[in-house]
């Protein structure tokens, strides 16, 4: 038995590893996935004020604070049962679309556009940000930075701080927004969807027009047949911060419809010995092991995901795009039969992408949102509430139980990665199993194939800082499992 | 002549310090051009022997985030000083412990057990606990070992600077960095060792817009149990605000945004603990000379440590609770 281990993997919140055990015969004999921290949010979260966890609980994640702050601050509305006013909630709304449009971005051009845009067997020197803005123009670089400098700029306006926002309390908003800037807002908006629209192209042009392209993203090994989770609206279309959760199956068909409060009936989390991150899936299906199909409970929540559960985008830009998604990859533009390749979450992501511009426009159109009624001061309280917000990487639940007086007495949280855990590492092992074979030497093609396969779920590995320079180098070690020798280095930096 | 080398490195933190890099904008572009980025695991994934590989010295600046919580946090610490000329603790986590400094509240054993043995979505009818190094059928896997105490970097190892914040707002970013890129360009002396950078020496409440009128208050209010004037001092309408006992550079964001402050920014200048500063700073505004109804008044602050020591528990006098 040899190894291989890629240590570090970092980026998800920290640091990940993967192990490989490489049989005698030079097949793969296991695939591990490992996430070495914890920090122990939902103890320590224990004995504080509930509405201090939407400023507590941001720092979880500082690529995705936002996805927090809403999730804390839904839940702490319903430890006190109370209903936001109207203008808080749509300003909520409002800033967490524009949060998505950077984000998103982010992702597209930085990390996940670059295995795309210029191609998976590309130079790897080339395979980057840079490679993007060569193939597609300097000005697209420009405009990339102005998008996710937009994004932060709504975040700044309504939640106060571009990083680990600040504003929401439970009843509300502990500011209003200004009619300036509302008018700041729109016009932010209008660029918005115009990067929605050169994004849609950017993907037509250099993507799809590529068959090979459409074949890599339909091809067996990046693929997996799962349980998909996400959050809908009232008329099952695909939502961030507010609605139902929907689970469909391999099939496509819907098998739960759950109000956020009733989660624990659906959700379980298995734990393993190898890693400090828990392996939630669908209860009523149960734990089968790291496989998928209809008799495990394993599943995914993603922008893919989001769009297999929903019926459809809220908008018509992005209506149109989820249409032709489901078009080129099923043939069926309802979206009734659900796409599982991995690698068409990039797609999906900018769909949605699409989706939070147009939203950002519309929201910011309404005039309630300057209106002077943010906070609805609580009167009673129920002591216990759950929150639940799609992150950009899957469905974010908090759950806070408290005392009569707000104080945290125990807290739960699932969080966006988390929930795929059991896919990122079928998905590893499944890519790992394709290309470590008997006899084929390992390359750099490998590890950035191995990487593909990861990189599709989880925008945290490649957040933002990934536009700076060159792509992330990798190396791997093979020795022997016993003797420590070392049997092959492969680096790619 | 050869750049100066950069590192940019995060142990316990969130990432957020890495954005806010980012949220200097195209200035980012000047950095990159002017420092060889030889380590931003962020960004590129240099391994850890490449730095156990490099000279002592051989980096110019590194720029540390994150709380010191595990063993590979530790070692990184002591790795990333060997390596450096300058260590930077950046950051909250790194300068004080911050967030992930909370769970000083409670020891290692509480949280394995509730995370592992009693969340409520839990299946784990074996009670599995991860493990510092585990057998599976192929071989043997490791993960690094979790501390009983969170750290800050300074109580770590010696640090040179500290830019405070959570994150360093981006705008003291970049002002440091055109100060860091002009003293390694004309050669002028570092600052003195322990110097902080990207913030004032004066405490929130001088940058806080709102007016103070020196009024005294019977009792305290949670920050959404009133709907606040705009104008006035928060701790004067009785919400709990750290601003005076926390250092100015931030601009006052959250006071200006209708929540009170929280300490991130660290310690004023001649301040030792924010708890013991906050503690003057309150009883300076309770309107009582009665002991008896001066205790009522302060039983109305809910979770007064965590509230005090939000962003400094590890590196407070107090660090950890002890039983």
């Amino acid at each position: 038995m040899k190894e291989i281990v890629i240590d570090p993997i970092t980026r998800l919140e920290g640091h990940g590893k993967i192990h490989l055990f490489v049989k005698d015969d030079g097949n793969l004999a296991n695939a591990y996935f490992q996430v070495p921290e914890l920090r122990g949010f939902e103890r320590f979260c224990v004995g504080r004020p509930v509405e201090e966890m939407c400023r507590i609980t941001t720092r979880i994640c500082g690529v995705c604070p936002d996805a927090h702050h809403m999730a804390a601050a839904k839940a702490a509305d319903a430890v006190y049962g109370v209903t936001i006013p109207s203008a808080a909630r749509k300003l909520r709304e409002l800033m967490y679309n524009g949060f998505y449009a950077g984000d998103h971005t982010t992702h597209f051009y930085a990390l996940g556009g670059p295995d795309f845009v210029c191609g998976p067997d590309a130079p790897k020197a080339e395979r980057n940000i840079l490679g993007v803005i060569a193939k597609v123009g300097l000005d697209a670089g420009k405009a990339v930075i102005a998008q996710r400098a937009r994004g932060q700029r709504i975040i700044e306006i309504i939640g106060g701080k571009k990083v680990h926002p600040v504003t929401s309390l439970p009843g509300g908003l502990s500011k209003r927004v200004t009619k300036e800037e509302q008018q700041e807002v729109i016009e932010i908006g209008r660029q918005m969807v115009e990067f929605g629209k050169f994004t849609i192209k950017v993907l037509n042009d250099i993507v799809l027009a590529n068959k090979a392209y459409v074949d890599l993203i339909l091809s067996d090994m990046f693929t997996h047949k799962t349980y998909n989770m996400g959050l809908v609206d009232a008329n099952n279309k695909v939502t961030f911060y507010d609605g139902m959760v929907r689970v469909t199956g391999p099939d496509g068909k819907e098998r739960h419809k759950y109000e956020p409060r009733d989660y624990l009936q659906y959700v379980a989390e298995h734990v393993e010995p190898y890693s400090y991150l828990k392996y939630p899936y669908l209860k009523q299906v149960g734990w089968k092991g790291m496989v998928d199909g209809i008799e495990s409970g394993v599943y995914k929540a993603s922008p893919l995901s989001r769009l297999n559960v929903s019926d459809g985008m809220a908008t018509p830009l992005a209506q149109a795009e989820y249409e032709r998604f489901y078009e080129t990859l099923t043939g069926d533009r309802s979206g009734r039969t659900p796409v599982h390749s991995t690698l068409a979450t990039h797609w999906a992501r900018v769909v949605e992408l699409v989706f939070a511009c147009e939203a950002v426009l519309q929201q910011a159109q309404d005039d309630e949102i300057t209106s002077d009624k943010v906070l609805n001061p609580p009167t009673g309280i129920v002591g216990e509430g759950v929150g639940i917000v799609e992150a950009p990487r899957g469905t974010l639940t908090h759950h806070y139980k408290t005392d009569g007086n707000g104080i945290i007495t125990e807290a739960n949280l699932i969080v966006g990665t988390t929930n795929n855990n059991a896919a990122i590492s079928m998905s590893i092992k499944k890519a790992a199993e394709g290309l470590i074979r008997a006899g084929q030497p390992i390359t750099d093609g490998v590890l950035n194939r191995i990487e593909m396969a990861f990189r599709a779920y989880d925008p945290c590995f490649g957040c933002a800082t990934h536009s700076l320079p060159g792509e992330m180098p990798l190396e791997l070690i093979i020795h022997e499992a016993e003797s420590g020798e070392v049997i092959q280095t492969v680096r790619r930096f | 002549m050869a750049k100066p080398k950069l590192a940019i490195y995060w142990a316990a933190s969130c990432g957020g310090c890495d954005i806010a890099i980012l949220d200097i904008e195209e200035k980012i572009l000047g950095v990159v051009d002017f420092f060889d980025l030889v380590f931003w695991p962020c960004a590129m994934d240099i391994k850890y022997d490449d730095v156990r590989a490099m000279p002592d010295k051989s980096i110019t600046l590194t720029l540390f985030n994150g709380a010191i919580r595990n063993s590979e946090n530790y070692e990184m610490a002591h790795l990333l000083r060997q390596k450096s000329v300058v260590l930077c603790a950046f950051g909250s986590c790194a300068a004080d412990g911050c967030i992930p400094g909370l769970a000083n509240f409670c020891h290692k054993q509480d949280i394995l057990e509730y995370v592992y043995h009693k969340s409520p979505s839990l299946d784990n009818p074996n009670g599995t606990i991860p493990q510092v190094e585990c057998r599976v059928p192929e071989g043997r896997l490791t993960i690094p070992e979790m501390w009983d105490s969170v750290f800050s970097l300074g109580q770590t190892v010696p640090v040179d600077v500290i830019i405070p914040g959570c994150p360093p707002q981006s705008d003291q970013i970049a002002a440091v960095v055109a100060t860091v890129i002009d003293i390694l360009k004309t050669g002028k002396p570092l600052p003195p060792a322990g110097t902080v950078l990207g913030a004032t020496d004066k405490s929130c409440c001088d940058e806080c817009p709102r007016e103070r009128n020196v009024k005294k208050i019977k009792k305290f209010v949670r920050p959404f149990e009133v709907v606040t004037d705009p104008d006035i001092c928060l701790m004067e309408q009785g919400i709990i605000c750290n601003g005076p006992a926390t250092r100015s550079g931030c601009g006052a964001k959250c006071v200006k945004a209708g929540v009170p402050c929280r300490g991130c920014y660290g310690l004023p200048i001649n301040v030792r603990d924010q708890g013991a500063k906050m503690v003057s700073a309150i009883a300076s505004v309770i309107d009582s000379n009665d002991p008896e109804e001066i205790e009522r008044i302060i039983a109305t602050i809910p979770d007064p440590v965590g509230t005090f020591y939000r962003f400094s528990l590890p590196g407070s006098m107090l660090r950890r609770v002890q039983s």
